[in-house]
C-alpha cells in the first residue's frame, strides 16, 4: 500500500527523463528537416547534371550522416526508462504505445537504414535515379518515423481509441484511426516536422553564412542559401501556421495548459493577446495557489478571443473558470471531476475486492461498466482526479509556460524575418559585404533548437500534473525504485550525451573547415 | 558466394565501409562504443524491466499496478 508518493523519487524520474528527452531532441530535427534539403539538392542535380550541385549534395550529406550517426538510438534510452522508471504508466498505456513504437521501429529500421546506406555508399555505384530515389526515401522514412513517435505523445496529451480493461490494468486499442487522426497527432506532427525542417534551414544558412564571412565556398554557400532562404522561409511560415493550428486544439482539448501558457487566471470576452510580458510574484491566488502577476505586458486587445474563437466576443477560459467551474459553459469543477475519478476509483477497487474473493458474476458486471461509453466519459476518463489532493495542484508551473510559449513565439517571427533578409540579400547580390547579417546567421544556429525545446518544454509542463491528460498523473506512473539508482543514471546519461554532444561538434567543424576539394 | 545478387550486396557493403573517409570510421567508433554503453552496461546493470523483474506473470504485474493506481496520492507542500 502507498500513502504518499516519494517525491522525490518522482522528481528525478522527471529530470531524468527530460533529460534524455531533450538531448535526444537535439539530433532528431535537423535529420528530418536536412534530409529533404538534402533530396532537393540531389534533385537538382539529377535534373540539371550540374557537378557543382553534387558537390554541394555531399557536402551536406556529411554533416547529416555525423548528426544521423551519433543521434541514432539515443531514443531507445528512453523506451528502457518506460520499463524501469515508468513501469505502472507501460503497463497501463498497453498497446496503445507499442503499436505506434513498433511501427515506428519497422519503419526506421527498413526505410532509414537501408537507403541511408545507398545514400552514403552509393554514388557512382547505382544509377542517379535510384539513389536520388533512396535519399527521398530517407527523408520520408525519418519524418514517418516522426509521425509514430507524436502520435504516441499525442495520445497522452488526449487519450482515444481505447477502452481499458480491468482484468489486465491495461487500455485497449479499439480504433487505431481515432489514434492516428487524433487533432492532437496531426497538429503535433506538422508543427514538429516543419519546424525541424527550419531548424535544418538555419543550420545550413549559418553554416553558409561563415563561409561567406571567412570569403570561401562561395558557390556552396550561395546556391546552400538559396535552397536554405527558400525552404527556410516555407518552413517557418507553417510553423508559424500549424502553431497557430495547434494553439487552437490545446485551448479545447487541454484548456488548462492554454490559460497557463497565456498566464491568463480569469475567463474573459474580448481577450488580449499579450505580445511581450513580465510576470512578478504577488499575493494573486487562484483557489488556494499563489500565482505571479503581470509586472508589464504589451497587449493586443481582443486578438486572443480572435486567434481562439474566432471572434472578438468570443469568451477565453481562464485557470479559476476551471478550478471552480462556470456552468453557464459547461465546464466541470476540478472538485466534481475529482469526484468523478473516485468513482471510478471505486469501482476498480471493488473490481479488485470481486476478483479475490473470485465472485465471477461480479468480475462480470465490472467489466461490462468498463467497456460503457458513458462510464469511460463521465467517470473513467477522470480516472487520475483520484488520486489529486488538492484542486489547485492541477494547476501547471504558470511561469514555465508562459515564458517558454512566448519566447518560443518570438523565435518563430524572427526567423521568418532572417529568412526573408536572406533571400532579399541574396537576390539582390550584396549577401557577402553584409557582414552584419552573415554574422546574425551564424549566431542564430542554436536558435531553432532553443525553439523546438521550449516547445517540448511547454508541451510536457503545461500538462502537469498529468502524465496521461486526466487519466493518470506523473506520480502514479512512476516505478517504486530507489530515487539513488535514478540519480545515478541521470548522471550517467548527462556524461554519455554530453560526450556525444561534443563528439558530434568537434567532427562537424572539423568537415566544415575541411570542405572536400572540388 | 554463389548467389550473384548476395555477392553484389555483400561487395556494396564492403566497399561502402573499406572505403569510408576519415569522419565514417569516427562515427562508427562513436556508435560502437554508445551502443555498448546503452545496450551491455545501461540495460543490463541500470535498465532492467520493473515488473518483468519483481513479478513472475502478468495477472501479478496487473495486481501490482492495479494496487498502485487505488493507492496512490499525490501530495505537494
Amino acid at each position: 500500500m502507498i500513502e504518499n508518493v516519494d517525491l522525490s523519487l518522482v522528481d528525478w524520474s522527471r529530470a531524468q527523463f527530460a533529460l534524455t528527452a531533450m538531448y535526444h531532441w537535439l539530433f532528431v530535427p535537423l535529420t528530418l528537416g536536412l534530409s529533404f534539403m538534402l533530396a532537393i539538392m540531389e534533385t537538382i542535380y539529377v535534373r540539371t547534371g550540374k557537378e557543382e550541385w553534387k558537390r554541394i549534395t555531399r557536402f551536406w550529406m556529411t554533416l547529416f550522416g555525423i548528426n544521423f550517426a551519433i543521434g541514432i538510438a539515443t531514443g531507445i534510452i528512453l523506451e528502457f526508462e518506460f520499463g524501469t522508471n515508468w513501469s505502472n504508466y507501460s503497463w497501463f498505456v498497453g498497446d496503445i504505445f507499442g503499436t505506434p513504437l513498433a511501427v515506428e521501429g519497422i519503419l526506421a529500421f527498413f526505410l532509414e537504414a537501408t537507403f541511408v546506406a545507398v545514400m552514403f555508399f552509393g554514388w557512382n555505384k547505382v544509377s542517379k535515379k535510384f539513389h536520388l530515389v533512396s535519399t527521398w526515401l530517407v527523408a520520408i522514412g525519418a519524418n514517418l518515423s516522426a509521425l509514430w513517435i507524436l502520435v504516441a505523445n499525442a495520445w497522452m496529451q488526449k487519450p482515444v481509441g481505447m477502452i481499458f480493461n480491468p482484468d489486465t490494468a491495461r487500455n485497449e486499442m479499439v480504433n487505431f484511426w481515432a489514434i492516428l487522426f487524433n487533432q492532437v497527432a496531426v497538429d503535433k506532427f506538422l508543427h514538429t516536422i516543419s519546424s525541424g525542417f527550419l531548424l535544418a534551414s538555419m543550420f545550413v544558412l549559418g553554416i553558409s553564412a561563415w563561409f561567406l564571412i571567412r570569403k570561401r565556398e562561395d558557390l556552396l554557400a550561395k546556391r546552400s542559401i538559396l535552397i536554405a532562404g527558400v525552404f527556410g522561409l516555407l518552413s517557418s511560415l507553417m510553423v508559424a501556421f500549424t502553431g497557430d493550428a495547434s494553439a487552437r486544439t490545446v485551448s479545447k482539448v487541454q484548456p488548462v495548459k492554454f490559460a497557463s501558457m497565456e498566464a491568463l487566471y480569469e475567463g474573459k470576452n474580448n481577450a488580449g493577446l499579450i505580445v511581450f510580458g513580465v510576470l512578478k510574484d504577488s499575493e494573486k491566488k487562484i483557489g488556494k495557489k499563489i500565482v505571479k502577476e503581470f509586472a508589464f505586458k504589451i497587449e493586443i486587445p481582443g486578438l486572443l478571443s480572435v486567434l481562439t474563437g474566432g471572434d472578438k466576443d468570443a469568451y477565453i477560459q481562464g485557470l479559476a473558470d476551471h478550478l471552480s467551474g462556470n456552468e453557464k459553459l459547461g465546464i466541470i469543477s476540478v472538485p466534481e471531476k475529482m469526484q468523478s475519478g473516485k468513482f471510478a476509483r471505486d469501482v476498480l477497487t471493488s473490481y479488485k475486492r470481486a476478483r479475490l474473493i473470485n465472485d465471477t458474476a461480479r468480475i462480470e458486471a465490472i467489466k461490462g461498466v468498463f467497456k460503457d461509453k458513458d462510464f469511460h466519459d463521465k467517470y473513467f476518463r477522470y480516472f487520475g482526479y483520484a488520486s489529486i489532493d488538492k484542486p489547485e495542484d492541477v494547476i501547471p508551473d504558470v511561469t514555465i509556460s508562459f515564458y517558454s510559449f512566448h519566447l518560443m513565439v518570438v523565435l518563430g517571427f524572427l526567423f521568418i524575418l532572417i529568412f526573408s533578409a536572406a533571400l532579399y540579400l541574396l537576390f539582390r547580390g550584396t549577401i557577402s559585404d553584409k557582414k552584419w547579417f552573415l554574422w546574425i546567421a551564424l549566431l542564430s544556429i542554436p536558435l531553432p533548437y532553443i525553439a523546438s525545446e521550449l516547445g517540448w518544454l511547454l508541451t510536457e509542463m503545461g500538462r502537469q500534473p498529468w502524465i496521461i491528460q486526466d487519466m493518470m498523473t506523473v506520480s502514479q506512473a512512476v516505478s517504486q525504485i530507489s530515487t539513488g539508482s535514478v540519480i545515478t543514471t541521470f548522471i550517467l546519461f548527462a556524461v554519455l550525451f554530453t560526450g556525444l554532444l561534443i563528439s558530434e561538434i568537434s567532427i562537424m567543424v572539423k568537415q566544415i573547415k575541411t570542405v572536400p576539394k572540388r | 558466394m554463389k548467389n550473384p545478387g548476395l555477392n553484389k550486396l555483400f561487395r556494396f557493403y564492403y566497399d561502402g565501409f573499406r572505403n569510408m573517409p576519415d569522419w565514417g570510421r569516427k562515427v562508427w567508433i562513436i556508435i560502437i562504443i554508445k551502443l555498448f554503453i546503452m545496450f551491455v552496461i545501461l540495460k543490463i546493470f541500470f535498465f532492467q524491466d520493473f515488473l518483468n523483474k519483481n513479478y513472475l506473470n502478468d495477472k501479478q504485474r496487473s495486481e501490482h499496478v492495479i494496487d498502485q493506481l487505488i493507492n496512490s496520492s499525490d501530495k505537494h507542500d
